[in-house]
């Protein structure tokens, strides 16, 4: 269980990582914590040439209140979120989403770019980013740009970025005071990733509802008919519960979320986004 | 209170090797380090079955990757039994002709790293021509299927039948016939330490030396010699600390061969360190059963007479040395639990596959035959509406029928049955429990409470109903120990058991102190190598407190006269009137210590009496049991699960282990044991599965799809020890090792089904994933 051959290098600008990564192509990767490229290397299934530590990167250990929000260096580990030495401007949700990541030791070295830029379906971050309209922004030496969460991650284990892109920085917008959320995870065993994730926004005064679902074999996808139906009610009862819960199935399935016959996973995540928007709904 | 009885046996005091292993100081096979060492990696099949066409050595690596037509005269690995038509597999040391499944070793590098060895094992190329993959027992026994092994004549490794009673009567008298099928995943044995070897030869000695990571030196000194062409004399063996075993460690790996032949070929140590991938990949895996049973019982659910057929899934080849005839048999042989049943007749069938090997893990198959027993029974009481514990304490073995022969041969030698499981009712709070299940849960979920009730087959020796029934290469008998007192007074003993995680230097240690009195910190317990222990079967079968214990205790009490004649000279005294305890001799007018009287016969012989023994202050004698069959310990789980009906999780909310092992010689060890004998219970009944797709490629390749209980998933039980000892052994102590780990499948399956029995819910398999179980209920529902 050894990587092929390589190049580390450690950086400490972004300029610097650009280049070197742009100039290696696919056979270069950024190294961001190391939490799931690790065991990928060591499994040769990651096989790069050329690996760029970015944790010397001043650029990405930063974290600051912006207008409207707060912006976040993509080093960020998860347990600074935990340890609430990061502001969480989502009413609890974030240090309650980095407090459920993996174990204790994944969560001290695991950063919030590393796992977004890396685009685990199953993943934490992803939904939970989602909800909260966070935005990514991407370092290049032509530049960069900014997109939302929802469209840097374009598939499983897939981005935007091309070799040279970085993810520097999330964009967390402040959720009103009297925003809820819910937040829902199904684990084989505490630590795992999700069989099944759901993530739920609800401010009602802004009349704004996010619903996402997130699992191992799609990534994680806003849904489109459960937050009209979420704000249009203020009272949970058994009905409702199943309503919701039927409403989300025949949407997966249309969406072919998971394979339409897979009624356990169907099921699975129709149940949890249903126990997100319960908990969302009696904060 | 003397020393012995504060640190003697029945104390819990604390392991004296974990003041090493906490430190980080363990010596494991992959510790150790040599100058000029190499590392091994293999180049393995990708197909699970297939000829292999052409094997091409990468250029510019010459001296550095070996093939089977390298081996020269190395024998492929042959685990042999005398059981009915039983059919031997040839398991190459490096596949030769054919891949038998993934993972199979087909190719040797070595290089200074092991990253380097990596490289270049991937670098081989390898050209196999497919065939068809034989994944399931049922397609591997139809007709006209391709055969594994070529000169076989079917797929089958073999059959055996058992009967016992009158099994017709039982048929015509029986009310209700419950029949049911049950199912236990394959698993991975997963030791937090995989398998390694390290290997060199002593060109002073001839001598070539393996370090390896297993259970069993002797056993392993002789296989190697046997493989390699060597004299027994030219291969020692050490294993040094074993980071857990669990039946494993108990078989003799291709890998471990190749790399005591390169060494020996090159002149210079090789080490191979199985890594997680390999382990759960390549490594021989366990459990896989396919048991039926049919329960014949009368009106209250009395049992008249059982019928079974126990299969097990062998994988490709047999381990040596023990054959994998063996699991399915000793399933079957226990398939009456330790209830009274007048009448038996069963089959036990083991089929070969294009899977890695199978072979013993704790329990042996009695955790898979108590989750039949015991989940049937249940559903005897379903059947007849009555109680399953009062269905178990009508057919549970009574105490005044003790010693009691079961149907199938075992002689379960003492203690009260129906006691454990009373107290473990009461350590669940039972009553409790069902008035809380009258109420319906606010969260929705369901509340299940089940029980298993088991035996436990300890240190089972020769025969009949022990291993020279199975015609195997090898057949534990005499467990020899050495005890020496040293020239300061303090005691160095070997034996030929190991320790892998069960605390035996302390507990040895602790035998040593009360036969001799001496404190277990002067007390040597050296374990795990050939040259220092005279000889030994090693650690299997929760034997080796029972055996090691009764060899350390007899072989201590032979110093005794020799100690008391040296003594009585020194307290002019007469021989009879000394007594030896606490470390010290008394005779009439005051005593000695055992420091003095060694330091007599080492150094000081001037001061010895002219009779004193020629044997010195040394003894190697030999313990078997007296019962052949092995002595029983027993015990009842107990949990308390809740099931969420939406999506099919379960949790376990309370568990209660009532366990009788005789006397205990160290309790804190022993509860140790048994919890982590939970823990893998667990494991094997909500989350543990080796899964492999229709072509035989395993889907289990790395802990994110392979679940381990972790600590939090383990809760906290109640443990409470009937302590009978058994008549047949020294102290009274019976083995534990496996306990723990045999009843967790039965008391959890039988809360699930409990919980979900309103529904109609029953689930027959292991493990009880939400997906298994939710399916269930959606079917029912």
């Amino acid at each position: 269980m050894k990587p092929v051959p390589l190049e580390f290098t450690r950086v400490t600008s972004l300029e610097d990582a650009s280049t070197a990564l742009a100039a290696a192509g696919d056979e270069g990767r950024p190294y961001a914590g190391g939490q799931s490229l690790g065991p990928m290397l060591n499994l040769r299934i990651a096989r790069p040439t050329l690996l760029v530590d970015l944790s010397e990167v001043a650029a990405l250990n930063r974290h600051e209140p912006v207008d409207g929000g707060m912006e976040v260096g993509a080093m960020s580990v998860h347990s600074d979120f935990e340890d609430g030495k990061i502001n969480d401007v989502a009413n609890g949700l974030i240090q309650h989403a980095a407090s459920g990541i993996a174990y204790r030791a994944v969560r001290n070295r695991g950063t919030i770019g590393g796992s977004l830029s890396h685009a685990d379906p199953a993943a934490d971050w992803p939904p939970v980013m989602m909800a909260l309209d966070a935005v990514a922004k991407i370092y290049n030496t032509a530049g960069g740009y900014e997109l939302p969460i929802s469209e840097f991650i374009n598939g499983v284990l897939s981005t935007v970025m091309v070799p040279g892109d970085i993810l520097t920085t999330v964009k967390i917008p402040c959720l009103s005071e009297t925003a809820t959320w819910g937040h829902y995870k199904v684990c084989v065993k505490p630590g795992d990733f999700a069989q099944s994730l759901s993530v739920i926004l609800m401010d009602r005064a802004n009349k704004v509802c996010r619903v996402v679902v997130a699992g191992p074999s799609s990534p994680a996808r806003y849904m489109e008919t459960i937050p009209d139906l979420l704000l249009s009610t203020t009272v949970w009862s058994l009905g409702f519960a199943e309503t919701l819960k039927e409403t989300v199935i025949r949407e997966l399935k249309q969406k072919e979320f998971v394979e339409p016959t897979d009624r356990h996973n169907l099921n699975l995540h129709g149940t949890v986004v249903v126990r997100a928007a319960k908990q969302a709904m009696s904060q | 209170m003397t020393v012995m009885e504060k640190t003697g046996v029945g104390a819990s005091i604390p392991r004296k090797e974990d003041d090493r292993f906490l430190k980080g100081a363990g010596q494991f096979v992959p510790d150790l380090k040599f100058s000029g060492l190499w590392h091994a990696a293999f180049a393995r099949s990708q197909l699970a079955h297939g000829r292999i066409k052409n094997i091409i050595k990468p250029a510019g690596w010459a001296g550095h990757v070996f093939t089977a037509d390298d081996l020269g005269n190395v024998r492929p690995i042959r685990s042999a039994a005398s059981l009915p038509g039983f059919q031997a597999s040839d398991y190459p040391v490096l596949a030769k002709g054919k891949v038998r499944y993934v993972g199979e070793q087909i190719a040797m590098a070595v290089a200074p790293t092991r990253a380097e060895a990596e490289d270049i094992a991937e670098a081989i190329e390898i050209e196999i021509e497919e065939l068809p993959a034989i994944v399931s027992p049922a397609y591997a026994r139809s007709q006209n299927v391709p055969k594994i092994h070529d000169h076989w004549d079917s797929n089958v490794v073999c059959e055996t039948v058992f009967e016992n009673g009158d099994i017709e009567r039982a048929k015509e008298n029986a009310i209700h016939v419950i029949e049911r099928e049950f199912n236990l995943a394959r698993q991975a044995p997963m030791p937090m330490e995989g398998r390694g070897a390290c290997a060199q030869f002593d060109a002073r000695l001839g001598e070539l030396i393996v370090w390896m990571s297993n259970q069993l030196p002797h056993p392993m000194q002789r296989g190697l010699a046997k493989f390699l062409g060597l004299e027994i004399n030219n291969v020692r063996v050490i294993c040094p600390d074993v980071g857990g075993g669990f039946g494993l460690k108990t078989h003799l790996d291709g890998e471990t061969v190749a790399v005591a032949w390169a060494a020996l070929k090159l002149g210079r140590p090789i080490k191979w360190v199985q890594d997680r991938f390999e382990h759960l990949v390549t490594d021989a895996d366990c459990r896989d059963h396919e048991i039926k049973i049919q329960m014949y019982v009368d009106e209250i659910g009395k049992i008249l007479g059982i019928e079974g057929e126990y299969l097990v899934d062998a994988g490709a080849y047999s381990p040596w040395p023990w054959p994998v005839g063996v699991e399915a048999a000793t399933g079957l042989g226990n398939l009456q639990g330790p209830y009274d049943v007048p009448a038996f007749r069963g089959k036990s069938i083991t089929v070969c596959t294009n899977k890695p090997a199978n072979q013993p893990f704790r329990g042996v198959a009695r955790p898979g035959a108590c989750f039949a027993h015991d989940l049937t029974l249940d559903a005897v009481a379903r059947a007849v509406q009555r109680d399953p514990t009062d269905v178990r304490f009508d057919n549970l073995v009574k105490p005044d029928q003790m010693p009691y022969d079961t149907i199938t041969g075992k002689h379960l030698d003492s203690g009260d049955y129906p006691e454990a499981l009373r107290r473990c009712m009461a350590g669940i709070n039972y009553k409790k429990i069902r008035m809380r299940q009258e109420e319906s849960e606010p969260d929705g979920r369901k509340i299940g409470v089940g029980f298993a009730t088991f035996y436990e087959q300890t240190a089972y020796g020769t025969g009949p109903h022990g291993y020279s029934a199975w015609g195997i290469d090898l057949v534990p008998g005499m467990e020899m120990a050495t005890v020496k007192l040293t020239p300061d007074g303090g005691v160095w003993t070997s034996v030929g058991v190991h320790s892998h995680g069960q605390g035996m230097e302390t507990s040895l240690a602790q035998v040593v102190t009360s036969i001799l009195g001496v404190i277990p910190e002067k007390v040597t317990v050296r374990l795990g190598d050939t040259s220092t222990a005279y000889a030994g079967t090693g650690t299997y079968s929760s034997r080796s407190i029972v055996v090691a214990s009764g060899a350390i205790a007899q072989t201590a009490l032979e110093l005794v006269p020799r100690i008391a004649r040296i003594a009585a000279h020194l307290l002019q005294c007469e021989e009879d009137e000394v007594s030896v305890a606490n470390g010290e001799a008394t005779g009439p007018s005051g005593s000695v210590g055992l420091d003095v009287i060694a330091e007599a016969f080492y150094h000081h012989p001037e001061n010895l009496p002219d009779n004193t023994d020629r044997n010195g202050l040394t003894a190697t004698t030999g313990y078997n049991d007296k019962v052949h069959g092995g002595v029983f310990g027993f015990g009842a789980h107990g949990a308390v699960v809740s099931v969420d009906i939406e999506i099919g999780t379960v949790e376990i909310l309370d568990y209660s282990i009532v366990s009788d092992c005789g006397t205990m010689v160290n309790p804190a060890i022993v509860k140790g044991q048994v919890i982590g004998g939970l823990a893998q219970g667990i494991g094997n009944a909500l989350y543990e599965e080796s899964d492999y797709d229709s072509n035989g490629q395993p889907l289990s390749v790395t802990l994110a799809d392979y679940h381990v209980p972790a600590a939090t998933m383990v809760p906290d039980c109640t443990q409470e020890y009937m302590q009978t000892a058994s008549p047949y052994s020294t102290f009274g102590i019976k083995g534990v090792g496996e306990s723990g780990a045999i009843g967790p499948l039965a008391a959890i399956g039988n809360a699930v089904n409990d919980a979900l029995r309103d529904m109609g819910v029953e689930v027959n398999e292991t493990p009880i994933t939400p997906k298994r179980l939710s399916t269930l209920i959606e079917r029912e529902g």
